[in-house]
């Protein structure tokens, strides 16, 4: 049953600005008749913005989408579906407490009728025609995830699209889970001629079913090429690759050989089914910036939430300055002087709380007397705070009304402000703007020669390669290799990203 | 079209007592129309409802009265709302607290007043306080939704003083569901002659006021409302969230359970089953509309008492349905609650982008 090619789309000169933060800057991409299309880039590329501008979820400041070549606006989901567009996310739509066919019922249905005959015949044909084989009456919420994305995506095609995206789709599954859903993969686009794109993290996937691929890095696509006959190595290459921006401006001062460890990790595992840490290693002095990189996914949030606390280690040891902190708990790191900065900066802030409270929340112990909230001593070291950090605010105000990098420079200020010992951040840069980026760089610099360890946890090569004395890369759960920064290449870097041992 | 809430940057001083009149003003458009709908003047059951309690000493006294057991339950709701920790089981805990106290005031003959007054109010705290532990330490160490185990435990503190009205605490001489009547050392003295205001509003605006201290001044208020609006952010700043969830819920039950004693001591003397006339429940609406501010809860829960004396009045000289101050009640709630909403967000018409 071989369709005629599904037509080509065309997504022009996308633009697309959040405040100070532009998130697609001029991004053109085209998807051909049976094609799948690997969309590449570190989180906060823009990736999942250009998907969600091709799906109608959200509207380009500039630029135009043409289907077939016939200019189309996608205002909503609707629009998109109408045009033919499906998306799977790794959040699934489904009706959890209604069976299959129910489910794809209700994707078919109309203003009036709901066939659910209908609906079981698409379920009962979805074996033969597609290798999509679901249980059509079996309850969604009784499904394990890989059963419940083949509904998802057999959703879609009974709307009737003939293009599917598919936003990290096997981040949520088991090895042999993945194989069958790209085995459906090829066959959509063999049999059906449906052009199909795939963000994903893993190249080896993208190895295997890509036919075209496309980095983006900042908001721009730095790379568009065939897919077919690159290796994994070569894939990786082109995502961590120059990009012929500025030269990466070195900081001046080292590490000095010789000063104290102040926080040591020691075959330490999380046991997951996916993802989790396998035996990681690796020891961070006073004055030493650890850049720790990685494709996303390989184990990096497991180790942030290992080193603050919030992810407890099923073997190995924590241990800071020479002690073994045994019941690692934020509040135990925090009082053995290890501050972090996680990845989500509004996981970390309370929105309706003032900055002036948000400050002094992870050291109330110093504010208080007698029980009381000093808000003399509150107020003077928020003053002295939004004048050293530059903070854009005024102390009332409520937190969650800053913009990114101001908020972002809040937190700097509450880990940086209680002289750490170590400091954990993670993604510390992402979504800011250009001058944001370059100051919260120099604040991480900053720390780091007033002899606090940081761990900087970045998809960010650049960023990486900027502050880190030495670089630790985590593949598969693992530090395959810790390698100087001033003597390693990028390619180097990018062979060990890709599993190839330093 | 589609509607997006965005936080507000600034917040001036007009701006919520301008929301709340314009939530008050169409609150008496709606309800005008039922009342009109019910076959009464409007005007006329507006007047018994909010003036003519406040024309009469006896009014005015019997209102502060009524708002007395919602000062208590308004600042028990507010205190935990305020660190996240939905508690809607003041009212079993309130019951909780009658049963605590009137033991306490049925074995209190030989204390003198000094200790027995005082001491019926912690006997009626502790039982309240006892009511709200099993709930919250399900929530705190297991994660299991409060709202559903708070709100399921008020029906069962109803049964269990009805099992002991029944049973050992029958009334000795009449032989009715309804315990003894208390020591007389253990009753709330009057403190303004010739009516039937008692000390227990005191206690009341006390405990209040000391939360307002609390959370607003003291070091654990801040770990509390940070705990409440963002327990996440509130863990990584190395706060204590299941902690603070449980010494919030235990003393929002005490605070329940010591109106609960305040009623027993100062207006019922005795245990009966229609005790409370669901002051947990209107508790909820106090803190509410006050918008969990616990000074803003005194005001409120008077304002609460004036419509409940006046709307008995209004119900009797127009014969209109006496729960039209229910209804009032409950239609200010959805209005004020609207109101909060749009003095925290703006709401912003987009098109399209989701």
């Amino acid at each position: 049953m071989k369709s005629s090619p599904t037509p080509s789309i065309w997504l022009k000169d996308i633009r697309k600005v959040y405040g100070a933060t532009v998130a697609l800057d001029g991004v053109t991409l085209e998807l051909r008749p049976a094609e799948v299309h690997a969309l590449l880039g570190e989180n906060g590329a823009g990736k999942t913005t250009l998907m969600k501008t091709l799906f109608g979820l959200t509207q380009p400041d500039s630029g135009h989408i043409e289907v077939g070549g016939v200019a189309t606006r996608l205002a909503s989901p609707r629009h998109a579906r109408a045009a033919g567009i499906g998306m799977v996310t790794q959040h699934f739509s489904l009706v959890k407490t209604m069976t299959v066919a129910e489910n794809l019922a209700l994707a078919e249905a109309g203003l009036v009728r709901v066939d659910l005959a209908k609906a079981r015949s698409t379920a009962e044909d979805a074996p033969s025609r597609y290798g999509l084989e679901v249980p059509a009456d079996a309850l969604v919420a009784d499904l394990p995830v890989a059963l419940q994305q083949r509904v998802e995506i057999l959703k879609a095609l009974a709307a009737g699209c003939r293009y599917l995206i598919l936003d990290e789709p096997t981040a949520v599954l088991g090895p042999k889970d993945v194989d069958s859903l790209l085995g459906v993969i090829e066959r959509l686009r063999d049999q059906e001629s449906m052009s199909i794109v795939l963000i994903s993290h893993k190249m080896r996937e993208v190895e295997r079913v890509a036919d075209r691929v496309s980095v983006l890095r900042r908001g721009a696509v730095v790379a568009s090429t065939t897919a077919k006959g690159m290796t994994t190595k070569e894939l990786v290459a082109l995502m961590v690759g120059g990009d012929g921006g500025e030269p990466v401006a070195r900081a001046a001062t080292r590490a000095k050989d010789g000063a104290a460890v102040a926080l040591a990790l020691r075959g330490v595992s999380v046991k997951r089914v996916r993802g989790g840490l396998a035996e990681v290693s690796f020891e961070v002095r006073e004055g030493e910036i650890l850049g720790v990189a990685g494709v996303s996914g390989n184990g990096q949030s497991e180790l942030v939430d290992v080193l603050s606390g919030t992810l407890r280690a099923d073997s190995g040891q924590l241990e800071v300055a020479g002690s073994v902190i045994a019941n690692a708990t934020p509040s135990a790191l925090l009082a053995a002087g290890v501050g972090m900065l996680g990845e989500d900066r509004h996981a970390s802030a309370v929105h309706h709380l003032a900055v002036v409270e948000n400050l002094v929340l992870d050291q109330l112990q110093s504010v208080t007397h007698l029980g009381h909230l000093n808000r003399g001593a509150m107020a003077r070291r928020c003053e002295a705070a939004i004048k050293e950090f530059e903070i854009k605010a005024t102390p009332d105000q409520h937190l969650g009304t800053l913009s990114g990098g101001n908020m972002q420079k809040v937190l700097l200020a509450r880990l940086f402000g209680r002289a750490p010992r170590a400091a954990i951040v993670s993604q510390p840069t992402r979504g800011l703007d250009v001058a944001s980026t370059r100051y919260v760089r120099s604040l991480i610099a900053g720390a780091r020669d007033d002899g606090t360890a940081v761990v900087l946890v970045s998809e960010d090569l650049d960023e990486v390669l900027e502050l880190a004395d030495r670089v630790a890369v985590m593949y598969r759960g693992q530090v395959v290799g810790i390698v100087r920064a001033t003597e390693v290449s990028r390619e180097k870097l990018g062979e060990m990203m890709a599993g190839v041992s330093a | 079209m589609k509607p997006r809430f965005v936080l507000r940057a600034d917040d001036p001083w007009w701006r919520g007592p301008a929301l709340v009149a314009l939530a008050a003003l169409v609150t008496f458009v709606v309800t005008a129309a039922l009342i009109r709908w019910s076959g009464g003047n409007p005007i006329a059951a507006f007047r018994y409802m909010f003036i003519n309690p406040l024309q009469s000493r006896f009014g005015f006294t019997e209102s502060i009265l009524s708002a007395t057991p919602l000062v208590f339950t308004g600042a028990a709701v507010a205190i935990a709302f305020r660190a996240g920790y939905w508690n809607i089981g003041a009212e079993g805990q309130l019951l909780a607290g009658t049963i605590g106290a009137t033991w306490f005031g049925l074995h209190a003959d030989s204390l003198p007043s000094v200790v027995a007054v005082p001491g019926i109010l912690v006997a009626g705290a502790i039982c309240g306080a006892a009511w709200s532990l099993v709930p919250a330490l399900l929530r705190a160490r297991l994660g299991i939704d409060e709202v559903v185990t708070t709100l399921l435990l008020n029906p069962v503190a109803l049964l269990v003083i009805t099992g002991l009205l029944n049973g050992p605490w029958r009334n000795s001489e009449t032989g009715f569901p309804d315990s003894d009547v208390i020591a007389k050392s253990a009753m709330m003295p009057v403190v303004w002659p010739d009516t039937r205001v008692h000390l227990g509003l005191a206690f009341g605006v006390v405990v209040t006021l000391m939360c307002w201290w609390f959370v607003g001044r003291m070091t654990g208020g801040l770990k509390l409302r940070a705990v409440g609006l963002a327990p996440g952010a509130a863990r990584i700043a190395g706060l204590h969230v299941e902690r603070t969830l449980l010494s919030t819920a235990v003393v929002s039950g005490g605070i329940a359970g010591m109106g609960g004693a305040s009623e027993i001591a100062g207006v019922a003397h005795q245990l009966t089953i229609g005790i409370s006339s669901g002051f947990g429940y209107t508790g909820v609406i106090v803190a509410t509309l006050a918008a969990l501010s616990f000074v803003g809860s005194l005001v409120v829960a008077l304002m609460l008492g004036i419509i409940n004396v006046g709307s008995f009045s209004a119900s009797r000289a127009l014969s209109i349905p006496s729960t039209m101050g229910e209804v009032i009640q409950s239609v200010l709630l959805i209005t004020v609650v609207a109101a909060l909403v749009i003095q925290k967000y703006r709401i912003v018409w987009k098109r399209g982008d989701a």
